[in-house]
């Protein structure tokens, strides 16, 4: 009796011991990603909050016919060197906008260049030493300061990284993914509507299924290729607008949203199919009073996805022609237009350091803009989500 | 479940109308393609990347200070540009590619068959390629030969050539230092690698000792293709001191804290060598204007006299500020007198620019 008991005892405790093992690989794979995550994290954050504030000096400026033609003028000797150049040239806007301001001289709070504000946030600048001297000095009499840089929020992409900011790629972004969702979206959800509630199943709609979910593989750069050559060569298109765009990113987001929705349709028990032809329901009715009311929280988590991952993507945009310099925010779909993956990457590109920090600040809106919507799938599906 | 009905059928007839929006204005052009882009507005720009930080500065200043609409700027690279460019003379296609080399000779004819045959070219200045290293490190002192024995796949050994055997700098000369030869570049599909094989291998290749031209780069490791961002090589050379980058000028110039250029045939690659030729890697930097459209966009020609004019392009112009070379003074005046006059760009010319 004793001796089988010791063999049989061996094993059980192997068979712990490779059990605690396989346990705690499997949390140093859990662990190893969080500590990736918390890395690229902490990096990005700490290239990137010193984005969100920003220089400005504190001048006189002078409004008239004079300064109007010759804006650097318009300020002072003393503080000239440190105020931004695109910041000035905004000058006979500001009196466009508002004549009053002709012949008057006020004191405000303008954007300073570049290079000033590197200097004050510790980084490499390329002001001379008897700049950050003079700097140093207007700091202290506070005609220099550190504020908001609403700038980053307000403005569209600029060479000049003080004004720089995401405005035109965010619009260009929300356009953009407007027109993929009011494309994607009813087409999707009719296809596998038609897939799972109408089709027959034979050799032709299991060919179809196959296809699909081939196409939710594809890589994404060959949907910039088709889009490339159905909406703008042959369609006509034109070519770097948020209507281009949208229609390619569509096009990658459809297979997505076919097999989420019919997966959120083939959750809904047959039961309540039954039950509603038994009341003598037509087809249609089953399915828009009782099957996608039941689905509706699964495909808009599903379509919400796909929105997030069309959201991120730059390659098929590339093909389009979306990677371009858009200044002032698009405003319609068929103007050109830019979205913030692509301005992202542009800004990276950029040779000038102070657009470091700018490049690590849109990459944290971009974050936080897909944290939200996924954030929202899965509020989603916790709330509305039903167990059968 | 009510909620959800309505919600449902909320969702859908949305989606619908929006979907019947949307297909409106695609399905408008379908019919109406030139009468659209007839109405086209802005100037489209198109070509090399190395010449759109330049471009689109000058974009940016014309959206900003005259009344015309901002223009449309795209770096698709100097051949997808020239491409685009010769593409056909209608409105959907650019009015103005960058370019980062002169037009080839096939280019040309291209866009003459597509009746594109009234282009006026204009030069805006020099970009300098270096050669650097981390500040940490040695400053290097090269020349085109020694950097070749360093990069090329062979080099010649008794007549024949053989697998280059070159490991550490001091295999190639003695005074250099004995370090591992390691240089990140750009890839093949960049511009910059192009004109680094013709500027410093091909030109170097006769006194080395190869019986013609000679650019194929070693691929055992010691060059290593680094992606087309210039921001990573510099990142690169900031951790790895041993080693070499290859990159353009405006990429020195803003990590000036960082990272040292080796002089080349004795020469520091500075404004003023580059622009004189006196420094030998270095290109001229191109944009090529559609004529035929001169009259048809909007301030088409104002775009290019502010690019051509002495705030941008000048001494003391914006974009020597973001890396740009200047050209001496008479050639830029010589120059802004042959474009604005729309000199019309000729086969001869081709062939004269791209030997």
């Amino acid at each position: 009796m004793a001796a089988p008991n010791l063999k049989a005892e061996k094993r059980t405790r192997q068979r712990y011991r490779r059990e605690r093992r396989f346990k705690a690989l499997c949390v140093g794979a859990i662990l190893l990603s969080v500590a990736f995550l918390v890395f690229f994290f902490t990096d990005i954050i700490q290239r990137g909050y010193t984005a969100f504030y920003q220089a400005e000096v504190r001048a006189e400026v002078t409004y008239s016919e004079r300064t109007v033609d010759l804006p650097p003028a318009a300020v002072d000797d003393e503080v000239r060197p440190f105020v931004s150049r695109g910041w000035l040239r905004q000058l006979p806007d500001h009196v466009e906008a508002d004549p009053d301001l002709m012949g008057q001289t006020v004191t405000r709070w303008i954007t300073a260049d570049a290079p000033v504000g590197q200097y004050l946030k510790g980084q490499y600048s390329e002001l001379t030493e008897q700049e950050k001297a003079e700097v140093d000095r207007l700091r202290e009499q506070g005609q220099i300061r550190l504020a908001f840089n609403t700038n980053f929020f307000t403005n569209g992409d600029s060479k000049m990284a003080e004004i720089a900011g995401i405005k035109s790629a965010v619009v260009g972004s929300v356009l953009t993914l407007a027109v993929t969702m009011a494309v994607a979206f009813p087409i999707g959800v009719m296809s596998a509507v038609y897939l799972e509630e109408f089709a027959p199943d034979n050799r032709f709609t299991r060919f179809i299924e196959v296809n699909i979910n081939n196409l939710a593989a594809v890589p994404s750069i060959l949907y910039g290729l088709l889009g490339l050559a159905i909406f703008i060569n042959f369609v006509g298109v034109p070519r770097s607008s948020a209507l281009a765009g949208g229609l390619t990113l569509a096009l990658m987001t459809l297979p997505i949203i076919i097999i989420s929705t019919r997966a959120a349709l083939r959750a809904v028990p047959d039961s309540i199919r039954e039950g509603a032809f038994g009341v003598g329901a037509s087809r249609l009715q089953v399915v828009s009073h009782h099957v996608l009311p039941q689905s509706l929280p699964g495909i808009l988590t599903g379509s919400i996805i796909g929105l997030a991952q069309a959201m991120g993507e730059t390659a098929p945009l590339l093909l389009v022609g979306m990677m371009a310099f858009i200044p002032s925010a698009p405003e319609g779909v068929t103007d050109a237009a830019t979205v913030l993956p692509a301005q992202i990457y542009t800004w990276a590109s950029m040779p000038q350091r102070a657009f470091d920090e700018i490049t690590a600040a849109g990459i944290l809106v971009l974050l936080a803009v897909l944290l939200t919507l996924n954030a929202t799938a899965v509020v989603l599906r916790k709330r509305f989500e039903r167990r059968w | 479940m009510r909620t959800w009905h309505k919600l449902s059928l909320a969702a859908t007839t949305t989606a619908a109308t929006a979907s019947l929006f949307a297909a409106g204005p695609a399905g408008a052009s379908d019919g109406g393609d030139v009468e659209i882009s007839k109405d086209r507005e802005a100037i489209t720009i198109v070509g090399s990347s190395t010449v759109y930080p330049f471009a689109s500065y000058v974009v940016e200043e014309f959206g900003v200070t005259t009344q015309y609409p901002t223009p449309v700027i795209e770096s698709t690279g100097s051949g997808g540009g020239l491409k685009l460019f010769c593409g056909g003379d209608g409105m959907d296609t650019p009015d103005i590619t960058n370019a980062s080399r002169p037009m080839k000779v096939s280019e040309f004819e291209r866009c003459q068959d597509n009746g594109v045959d009234d282009i006026t070219r204009a030069v805006i200045g020099s970009d300098g390629i270096v050669i650097a290293n981390s500040v940490k490190g040695e400053r290097f002192e090269l020349t085109l030969e020694e950097l070749t024995r360093a990069v090329a796949a062979e080099v010649p050994q008794d007549g024949e050539l053989v697998d280059n055997p070159n490991e550490y700098w001091d295999d190639i000369d003695s005074s250099l230092p004995h370090e591992e030869i390691k240089v990140y570049g750009p890839p093949t599909t960049s511009g910059t690698r192009d004109a680094f094989e013709e500027m410093v291998m091909e030109a170097a290749s006769e006194e080395v000792g190869y019986d013609g031209a000679y650019s194929k780069i070693r691929q055992d490791g010691a060059y290593v293709p680094a992606g087309e961002n210039d921001n990573l090589i510099v990142q690169k050379l900031t951790r790895d001191t041993e080693a070499l980058g290859v990159f353009g000028y405006s990429f020195l110039d803003a990590n000036r804290d960082r990272i040292q250029a080796a002089r080349i045939n004795g020469v520091e690659p500075t404004p003023e060598a580059i622009s004189a030729g006196d420094y030998p890697i270095s290109r001229s930097l191109f944009f090529y204007i559609k004529n035929g459209h001169a009259g048809e966009v909007a301030g088409l020609y104002e775009y290019v006299e502010l690019f051509l004019s002495e705030q941008m392009i000048g001494d003391m112009g914006y974009l020597k500020e973001e890396g740009l070379i200047p050209l001496p003074a008479e050639q830029r005046e010589e120059m802004r007198k042959a474009v604005l006059s729309k000199e019309r760009l000729t086969r001869s010319q081709v062939e004269e620019d791209s030997q």
